[in-house]
């Protein structure tokens, strides 16, 4: 039920709402992507968006992810504010060369910036297999001049993508598809939803430990948090990233110091993942405050399987979070 | 003519200064050539008009000098100074100057024209009469992003002409090995688009059919290839001794070169003189020689420069290495822990 100034929103929605707002605000917004037009894109998260702003700025491209992303640096050397759709994350790996060597290194090599979007539904859980499902931000974790965001809720989503689209750098935008629909938050109607880039969020309170997680992996960490605080009394501290990077150190390492513990959580697989450098840099920041190793919950090192019962596998659940902290509380 | 002819003599004789002070020690990296060349970057560069953006590939320095870039910005960008283009981040003609309509190459080839599309979308957005222009080797051509760039181009009706430079080697590889196609015009029907094919020797030529597409792009009608058969007369870089060559190849080619069949051609009709044409070349190379005095003394960027400029806001440079900051004293640690921690543990 909705309060008076609010109105219930969905995840998709308001998403949907920080790219109208953001073009009716702005002429030089505009999107590009593959079937994003006509057909209202693949979660129809772009429907009517054709018929309010013509085809000069809802733009069908071909199915040609390096192509999309290059013709959005390029528009954005040129002033223009462009948010390129990639129809499922997985298919930024075309767009690799272009996102790496051209939009990040765009400003440091030649002091001209490309600031744009790209956004598209990342992570798993939807039964969708291995090219539908992955999430992506450690495959570019170590390219500098990129900035990350990854909300977990509708009014981060809303706010962090108008932020993302007024940055003057290009922003990889993830959005969990399983979030789309499920979730639903009241929004205010009456204040502008704005959330800066960089600053990550206390999601709840707590003394005995600290977990750090982003996107989807926020419901099952707070699920783990209060079955925790029900059954053994421990108070579990939450620290949502919402942008990966430039990413919010003093935020956790602030908390740690409170807490003396770190569990860090996330959904992409262990090796080479965000939890790694969290841990070090936490290792360097707060080692001294540390009660205890610090400990993370993943997938699995593989990729994302298909099948219901290899994808839960797969996937770090609330059983997996409460042992982690157990283990961390009696440690 | 007359100033073509300069600009051509410009390219050759800058590039021959650039290896001077290649081999004196004075270029950091990389440098790379374009003899026999020169005519299809020139005529090119030469038919754009303002407001126009180019993006030349690795081997057109005749265009960005055909575009008014100074052969002082050119020798900064190889001397990797702190007054360079690029600040000294990065090095050939890898420079994007939106004011003059220049759109810099990166290594990897092929993706400056999916960028150079955003560009051209943007005037098509904007409703403003300008084209865009850009060169590719046979080499380049085979990248993927290549393919994808001019497919998007051709789909969205750009105002694009780019230049296919079949110049028969990519680095060592010769480009039948590289593709089975015979006319390299006949690509261009795999985007729908139209195709020319000039003799990339003859710079009035490829100004003629530089001038026709970019005319075309102008009025709405989409993109043109425009091959130019021409030739790589030096190896791929200054490293690189073209041993893969065959010598006959070479000097058949030799004997086509773009700027003497020019110089002939014009005192064979009457445009110049022998002597009004060493005028030009007395003059290029007393710029050179100003030019070159002036950008030696100057200094690299200063080192602490590497941290900046990564995104928009200076708060967000890279964090100066702890290694080579003030190191706390150990004197407070106790088995690694500072004694104040411990006093409130």
């Amino acid at each position: 039920m909705a309060n008076a100034g609010t109105v219930e929103t969905t995840y998709l929605g308001a998403i949907r709402e920080a790219l109208q707002e953001e073009m009716r605000a702005d002429d030089s917004v505009f999107l590009l992507g593959e079937d994003i037009g006509a057909y209202g894109g693949a979660f129809k998260l772009t429907e009517g968006f054709l018929d309010e702003f013509g085809p000069d700025r809802v733009i069908d491209t071909p199915i040609s992810e390096a192509a999309i992303v290059g013709a959005a640096i390029g528009a954005a050397h040129m002033g223009l504010k462009p948010v390129a759709e990639m129809q499922f994350i997985d298919f930024i790996a075309p767009a690799f060369d272009m996102i790496v060597n051209f939009a990040a290194k765009s400003r440091y090599r030649t002091g001209i910036g490309a600031g744009l979007v790209i956004r598209g539904p990342c992570g798993a859980g939807a039964r969708s297999g291995p090219f539908h499902s992955q999430s992506v931000e450690s495959y570019f974790a170590n390219v500098s001049g990129l900035k990350m965001v990854a909300p977990a809720r509708a009014y981060d989503a809303k706010g962090l993508l108008r932020a993302a689209i007024r940055d003057p750098d290009p922003v990889l935008f993830f959005e969990h598809k399983f979030l789309y629909r499920r979730i639903k938050e009241d929004l205010p109607t009456d204040e502008e939803v704005f959330v800066p880039l960089g600053q990550a969020r206390t999601h709840r309170e707590g003394s005995d430990l600290t977990i750090v997680t982003y996107g989807a992996m926020l419901y099952k960490s707070t699920d783990a948090a209060d079955r925790i605080a029900r059954e053994d009394g421990s108070e579990v501290e939450i620290i949502d990233l919402r942008t990966l990077r430039p990413l919010d150190t003093e935020a956790i390492v602030e908390s740690v110091k409170r807490t003396g513990r770190l569990l860090i959580v996330h959904e992409a697989p262990r090796f080479g993942g965000f939890a790694g450098e969290i841990t070090a840099q936490v290792c360097e920041e707060a080692f001294e405050w540390l009660d205890a190793p610090i400990r993370r919950v993943t997938a699995i090192d593989t990729p994302v399987p298909y099948a219901p019962t290899l994808e839960d596998y797969y996937l770090p659940g609330e059983d997996d979070i409460v042992a982690a902290a157990r283990w961390l509380l009696a440690y | 003519m007359h100033a073509l002819y300069r600009l051509l003599w410009l390219t050759r004789a800058l590039e021959e200064r650039l290896e001077t002070i290649f081999k004196q020690g004075h270029v950091v990296g990389g440098l790379y050539r374009s003899l026999g060349q020169e005519a299809t970057a020139v005529g090119c560069g030469y038919a754009l008009a303002n407001g126009d953006w180019i993006a030349p590939s690795i081997r057109d320095l005749g265009a960005l000098l055909a575009r008014g870039v100074h052969p002082r910005d050119v020798l900064r960008q190889y001397t990797a100074r702190g007054t360079s283009l690029c600040a000294g981040k990065d090095n050939t003609n890898h420079f994007t100057v939106p004011a003059m309509g220049i759109l810099g190459p990166i290594s990897p080839l092929g993706t400056q024209l999916c960028v150079l599309n955003g560009v051209a979308l943007s005037f098509r957005t904007r409703r403003e009469p300008h084209v865009c222009f850009t060169f590719q080797g046979d080499g380049a051509s085979r990248t993927g992003t290549s393919h994808e760039g001019l497919a998007m181009a051709a789909a969205l009706n750009l105002p694009i002409v780019v230049v296919l430079q079949h110049n028969r080697w990519a680095f060592g590889t010769p480009s039948t090995a590289e593709a089975a196609v015979e006319d390299w015009a006949d690509v261009a029907g795999a985007y729908g688009v139209p195709a020319v094919t000039v003799d990339g020797n003859d710079v009035l030529q490829v100004y003629d059919a530089a001038a026709q597409a970019i005319a075309r792009a102008r009025a709405g009608d989409g993109m043109t290839i425009i091959v130019a058969e021409t030739y790589r007369m030096l190896g791929h870089a200054q490293h690189d001794a073209q041993k893969y060559v065959p010598d006959e190849e070479l000097s058949e080619w030799k004997d086509h070169d773009p700027i003497q069949s020019f110089a002939d051609y014009l005192v064979a009709f009457g445009f110049e003189s022998g002597s009004s044409l060493e005028h030009i070349r007395a003059d290029v190379a007393a710029e050179l020689d100003e030019a070159t005095d002036e950008v030696l003394v100057e200094a690299y960027p200063a080192a602490e420069e590497a941290r900046t400029r990564v995104y928009g806001d200076p708060m967000l440079d890279a964090d100066v290495p702890w290694t080579r900051r003030p190191v706390p004293g150990y004197e407070g640690l106790v088995r690694g822990r500072p004694a104040a921690n411990l006093e409130g543990a």
